[in-house]
């Protein structure tokens, strides 16, 4: 391969684009990315870098002396438009063509928005742009922030909006929040954490309208209820960015559909991140994105799939002060165990927890709330009894 | 000089955390050395006094970036900054730490010299101490 050209230049982009050099890829490697800005790490844009704690400096994925040694060039600023139909010439935006080799899918997700209509005052959180505005609208005085979905986003941006002093209140739809990610039970523990810390939780209530002529004023709820508010974030999950990809050959189903290790139906096209369905999971998971370019780069440079990219599962959250980690792969119905430390009325005790999803018998998953050392033992035991590897 | 706890408190294996502005990570590692560093790592907040010990790598609890305690320096992403290292001392069994900023005159020799910072404690004093 003379020519590869990573599409995403986001974490699993840059991790991508990494792996080649590291594999020994020495020809001349093509980065396009969509934001104007060069790589950065997003988890923190709902935590440390809303509530002011971080600044963007610290956001920052690589620096002048690692861009000199990828030695890449960097289309920045520009959405890649189309794929050919030999995977061989990545349209841009713009009307540029970039004639490659090789192609790393790496495109991300959007946020999803609600619909109907702009109005101030309405944001999601996925960029950094994003978080930019945010964050200016957060500085100017108490204001009534309405988050929109009750997952992983919306949690950690009702918490960094509570340390600001705001009045908040999460609206999910379903009858209790992340339910598919921790089961029923660890969910209701930690949905207590936002009534704990003076935010509301509307559960089982949707979005029927959002009301304001310019700017919003207020969140209509299909149970009926109006919410007043002059902030709304809207965290109601992303969608994979794969319609450049549409009239190409690579199969779409909610993402590029790759094997197990990130090979599409193209044999020099991969993909990785957000953007790719590996082994049928599409894992938007900072972890997924940082692992798999390796053992997608090695099966993009030996034209078909040598090696595994999967892993066992890893997220963490941060909200109200309690750092919550998850690892492993729960399924409906197995049993929750707490092992270390408590859950107390209801709530992350005082010491945090560790909790352990078990189905005859064996562990299946594991969290905990504060407990980042035993974690990472059980972390590495799960792994060990899965892939037989430490994670 | 900080005092950080009693030897005997701080078994093979184990870590303290104190919590000076900024924190430091003290490790005693299987091998009978003492480390500091700076405990908060260098790519995210997350204590490394937390993290997974071995031989003298720490691996962060969070992200999994690892660091050589013997020069702070991140072996492996998503860290890309060096954390600092610190001067540990034991005296009549009691663990000091020396805050390489407190240092800086003797700091700045031993770099010209060594290349790199040595902050593992005098090996008499941990011997001893295993013997007794």
């Amino acid at each position: 391969m003379r020519t590869v050209t990573v599409v995403g230049a986001s974490l699993a982009g840059l991790y991508a684009a990494r792996e080649l050099r590291a594999q020994g890829f020495d020809g001349r490697l093509v980065i396009v990315g969509d934001e104007t800005h060069g790589p950065y790490d997003r988890p923190p844009l709902s935590k440390d870098y809303l509530t002011g704690r971080a600044g963007e400096e610290g956001l920052a994925l690589t620096d002048a002396e690692e861009r000199a040694e990828l030695d890449a060039e960097w289309l920045l600023g520009v959405r890649a438009g189309g794929l050919d139909a030999r995977g061989r010439t990545v349209v841009l935006g713009d009307g540029r063509t970039v004639c490659t080799d090789g192609v790393v899918v790496a495109t991300g997700a959007s946020a999803r928005t609600l619909g109907g209509g702009r109005r101030t005052g309405v944001h999601t959180l996925r960029t950094l742009d994003d978080a930019r505005a945010l964050r200016a609208e957060l500085t100017g005085g108490e204001r009534r922030v309405v988050i929109v979905g009750g997952g992983f986003v919306g949690a950690e941006t009702a918490s960094s909006c509570a340390a600001l002093g705001h009045t908040v209140t999460v609206v999910e739809s379903a009858p209790l929040p992340l339910v598919p990610q921790l089961g029923a039970e660890m969910a209701a523990v930690c949905a207590a954490l936002h009534r704990r810390n003076g935010v509301a939780l509307v559960t089982g209530a949707s979005v029927a309208a959002l009301h304001g002529t310019t700017a919003v004023t207020s969140v209509e709820l299909t149970d009926g209820r109006t919410l007043p508010a002059d902030v709304v974030v809207v965290g109601i999950g992303a969608t994979p960015n794969t319609a450049w990809l549409a009239g190409s050959p690579l199969a779409l189903n909610d993402g590029v559909l790759c094997d197990d290790g990130c090979a599409t139906a193209l044999p020099q096209v991969v993909a990785v991140g957000d953007v790719a369905r590996v082994g049928g999971t599409r894992a938007e998971h900072w972890t997924a994105a940082t692992r798999q370019p390796r053992a997608a780069v090695t099966n993009l440079l030996a034209g078909h799939t040598v090696a595994d990219a999967r892993s066992v599962p890893y997220f963490w959250s941060d909200q109200y002060g309690v750092r919550l980690q998850f690892t492993g792969r729960r399924r409906e119905g197995d049993t929750v165990r707490v092992t270390e430390g408590e859950v107390a009325d209801g709530a992350p005790g005082e010491d945090g927890f560790l909790a352990r999803y078990e189905r005859d018998g064996r562990t299946t998953a594991v969290l905990t709330a504060n407990r980042p050392r035993s974690f990472m033992r059980a972390r590495r035991e799960l792994a060990r009894e899965i892939h037989g590897v430490p994670a | 000089m900080i005092p950080v706890c009693r030897l005997e408190d701080l078994p093979k294996g184990e870590s303290a955390r104190v919590g000076t502005i900024p924190p430091i990570a003290v490790f005693h590692t299987d091998d009978g050395d003492l480390y500091a560093i700076d405990d908060t790592c260098s790519h995210q907040d997350a204590s490394l006094s937390e993290g997974w010990l071995e031989g003298c790598l720490v691996e962060c609890p969070l992200h999994a970036a690892s660091f050589d305690l013997r020069t702070g320096r991140p072996t492996c992403l998503p860290a890309r900054r060096p954390v600092r290292t610190h001067r540990v001392t034991v005296d009549d069994g009691f663990v000091h730490v020396h805050l390489a900023a407190e240092e800086n005159a003797v700091e700045q020799t031993a770099v010209r010299h060594n290349g790199v910072r040595h902050n593992a404690v005098e090996q008499n004093a941990v011997e001893q101490d295993n013997a007794a």
